[in-house]
């Protein structure tokens, strides 16, 4: 299998990642990209835009750890997951993983995972800078609803430390 | 030890990293959380509901009753929130 992994400041170009993951191959005959995007609000409020921290090695380690595990539940020919740190504005992307697979259902529950997870298990965190009241920021809190998603790939999830669950 | 901190635990703490050396009697990473609490006004921010204190020992996720021992690096943050 394929699989590439970029943490970068700099956007990106979903369609690109997803013809360099096909180019040449007759094998594959399933890709699903998905691509996350900053809104222009959080809890109903305007953003200017937020920043994106993250904790360089374990990111990479951990993103590594969870493309190993799609690899090994699912048929997979490719994976490409690229995710920004740094300042994004409304409209930019956030974060690109596309999967291919022989056959479809592979390609799509490969890549629902590993959103699952990343949004959960990668160490990134949001700070989000509102419109108004002079651009006053603060940390985003996690949503159980992004923990139950998560959950529901099964209890064992993918690392060198099971005690960590 | 090397203890790393992020976004609002780093905030608190006011510094994204330092070299520490627990005493012996600190064995897990619950332990180091309660001993780190008692250096200082922000520290006790950053940890006063250890509860949502998620960690890492040599960036692998870790619970609290993770020992410590033999750990190079240890870093403690808020639950993660990005994609």
């Amino acid at each position: 299998m394929t699989a590439t992994m970029r943490l970068q400041q700099e956007p990106f170009d979903a369609a690109a990642e997803a013809r360099a993951l096909t180019h040449g191959r007759t094998d594959i005959g399933a890709v699903v990209t998905f691509t996350g995007v900053c809104r222009g609000d959080e809890n109903g409020e305007p953003i200017a835009g937020l920043t994106l921290e993250h904790y360089p090695g374990m990111a990479e380690a951990e993103i590594g750890r969870h493309i190993e595990a799609a690899e090994r539940r699912w048929s997979l020919r490719g994976v490409t997951v690229i995710h920004r740190y740094g300042r994004i504005t409304p409209g930019e992307d956030i974060v690109l993983v596309v999967t291919a697979s022989s056959h479809r259902h592979d390609a799509f529950a490969a890549a629902e995972f590993l959103m699952d997870y990343l949004k959960t298990r990668a160490p990134f965190w949001k700070r989000v800078e509102l419109a108004a009241s002079g651009g006053v920021s603060g940390w985003v809190d996690a949503k159980s609803s992004d923990d139950a998603a998560a959950d529901r790939w099964g209890k064992k999830k993918p690392g060198h430390n099971q005690a960590a669950e | 030890m090397k203890v790393l901190y992020f976004a609002w635990v780093r905030e608190r703490v006011g510094k994204p990293d330092e070299d520490v050396t627990p005493p012996a009697s600190v064995a897990t990473v619950g332990d180091l959380i309660a001993w780190l609490s008692g250096r200082g006004e922000g520290y006790a921010h950053a940890f006063e509901n250890p509860r949502v204190i998620r960690a890492a020992i040599d960036r692998a996720h870790v619970r609290a009753d993770a020992a410590i021992a033999g750990a190079r690096e240890i870093a403690f943050f808020p639950p993660m929130t990005g994609g």
